[in-house]
């Protein structure tokens, strides 16, 4: 009974929040200009079914794409990174510089190299969802047991062997939770990039409908960013579960 | 006597500070330490809390060199990693990914020659740990995974992992120091019966006198920081050892002494 209920906890918050949100707009008369009704908003999503599922698709897309390469840049620089120490302490400061910058500042630089479209969209996804694979890995093979290590090393393990055997298994978890993070980062990226230099995507459809003063196709879209964005975020949650059941189980502690 | 299997030879070990610290920051873990250890013995080093127990392992292995002095291992100076020795801490380390069967085997997956050896008999490899484990009282447990198993048992484990490739030495630093007093104990008991078994060297560092007392052949005392060795006692009780003999006389009396020492080292 109690399981049930928390099972479908999300489902009942989410309807309660779209219920309140639309008693609020009635209740007050709120202007629909200021903030449509969700029925305002479903009522959009379902009148421009066809334009919304088009941009979603393109912004689905080149997020993907940008993720992709952060997941392959990401990981291989962690590797890097988690590798030696004096990579690692000569790279992070300029990491975290890097990291620091606005990405919204870098799409009109990006604009200028890449003409407008896809390629600032995916590449702004990419570098607002670099940072985190890239702590993370390093982070995972930088706070292996040094008792472990000594273990090994006293067999006369290479350093490969060492990451092989046991700093990439171990790193898996921190990669994993990592990937959770940059999924929903690299959306930010790709609508910013595409409210600002884009004919496509769903940053380009409200940029547009705002303009056109179509609030609840505004809306709209942002209700479509969310549900890819819990999709994605359900997608790696799962495959996170699946890849590192280990790092779940032990947490729950030895048996008798 | 014949040439030790284990000799420190008045070596000294210092770490330099951290990050141009100076001088100042370097830290003396040991100091003239001496120690010498027959093939096929049982020492335990005993001594007070950052004595510099643990850098002694990490020079008999060959993990760090000595800032001076001498350290051979069977006959030959320790240059690098020595690869005869297995190891065990007293966190038992295993790797929560791998089945305890699969941890047990990691060493025999870097060292050679069974590296090179280990995907065409994985099965012999494999049959090879099933038996160690169940020396041990871990029988039926190898696919099992580490955090099914209790402490005592992952210690176990631990102790399998780092005798599966047969090392002629075993460096053991504080193995059972997070058990509790009857796990403890019976673990004692493995650790005596595996080593009248196969016959391995033992380098054994401990806080526990009492462990030492039971197990070893030989005691050796360290001083406080910078450690040296400044009392090595031979321990006489006939073998095969029965936890018994801790509640003789004999045996109350040497952890008395030895405690003795301890304080005299501390109290410097």
């Amino acid at each position: 009974m109690t399981a049930t209920l928390e099972r479908l906890a999300p489902v009942w918050f989410t309807v309660a929040l779209f219920a309140v949100w639309e008693a609020t707009c009635r209740l007050l008369e709120v202007d629909p200009f200021i903030l449509p009704a969700p029925s305002e908003v479903f009522g959009a999503l379902v009148q421009y079914w066809r334009p919304v599922l088009r941009h979603s698709l393109v912004t689905l897309w080149t997020t993907m794409a940008g993720f992709a390469l952060a997941v392959v840049f990401g990981i291989a620089l962690g590797l890097v990174v988690g590798w030696s120490r004096t990579v690692y302490r000569g790279i992070y400061p300029v990491m975290v510089g890097f990291n620091t910058i606005p990405k919204v500042a870098v799409v009109p630089v990006l604009v200028i190299w890449f003409g407008i479209g896809e390629v600032p969209a995916i590449l702004t996804a990419f570098l607002i969802s670099f940072f985190p694979i890239v702590v993370n890995v390093a982070t995972g093979l930088a706070t292996m047991e040094p008792e472990l290590e000594d273990v090994l090393r006293a067999l006369g393990a290479r350093k490969l062997d060492i990451m092989l055997k046991v700093g990439i298994p171990r790193t898996t978890p921190y990669l994993f939770g990592a990937l959770k993070v940059a999924i929903t980062l690299a959306f930010v990226g790709s609508v910013v990039s595409e409210t600002i230099a884009a004919n496509a995507g769903i940053g380009f459809l409200m940029a547009q409908a705002g303009s056109n003063f179509q609030m609840p196709l505004v809306f709209a879209g942002l209700v479509a960013l969310a549900v890819e964005g819990i999709a994605m975020y359900g997608v790696f949650a799962l495959v996170e579960r699946r890849m590192t059941r280990w790092a779940f189980r032990s947490s729950g502690s030895a048996a008798a | 006597m014949s040439t030790p299997f284990v000799a420190l030879d008045d070596v000294t070990l210092t770490y330099p500070g951290r990050s141009g610290g100076g001088a100042s920051g370097d830290v003396t873990a040991l100091q003239g330490a001496s120690l010498s250890v027959g093939r096929g013995e049982f020492a335990a080093v005993v001594g007070p809390s950052g004595c510099g127990k643990s850098t002694l392992m990490k020079l008999v292995t060959g993990l760090v060199r000595p800032t001076a002095g001498r350290v051979a291992v069977d006959g030959a100076a320790v240059g690098g990693p020595v690869k005869i020795a297995g190891m065990a801490f007293q966190n038992p380390n295993l790797l929560p990914w791998r089945s305890v069967i699969d941890n047990v085997l990691l060493p025999l997956e870097i060292v050679e020659p069974h590296r090179r050896r280990f995907r065409a008999e994985k099965k012999q490899y494999r049959q090879r740990a099933e038996e160690l484990l169940a020396t041990v009282g871990l029988g039926g447990f190898g696919d099992r995974f580490p955090w099914e198993l209790s402490g005592g048992m992952q210690q176990r484990a631990s102790l399998c992992r780092a005798l599966i490739h047969e090392p002629a030495l075993l460096m053991l630093d504080e193995p059972f120091a997070a058990l509790d007093a009857f796990t403890r104990e019976e673990l004692w008991c493995v650790l005596r019966d595996l080593w009248q078994r196969i016959g391995f060297t033992v380098i054994l560092v401990t806080h526990d006198l009492r462990e030492a007392a039971f197990l070893a052949d030989t005691i050796h005392v360290m001083s406080a920081r910078p450690g040296r060795i400044v009392t090595t006692r031979r321990v006489e009780f006939p073998r095969p050892r029965d936890l018994e003999v801790c509640f003789e006389p004999g045996f109350v009396d040497l952890v008395h002494e030895l405690r003795g020492r301890i304080a005299d080292v501390r109290a410097a």
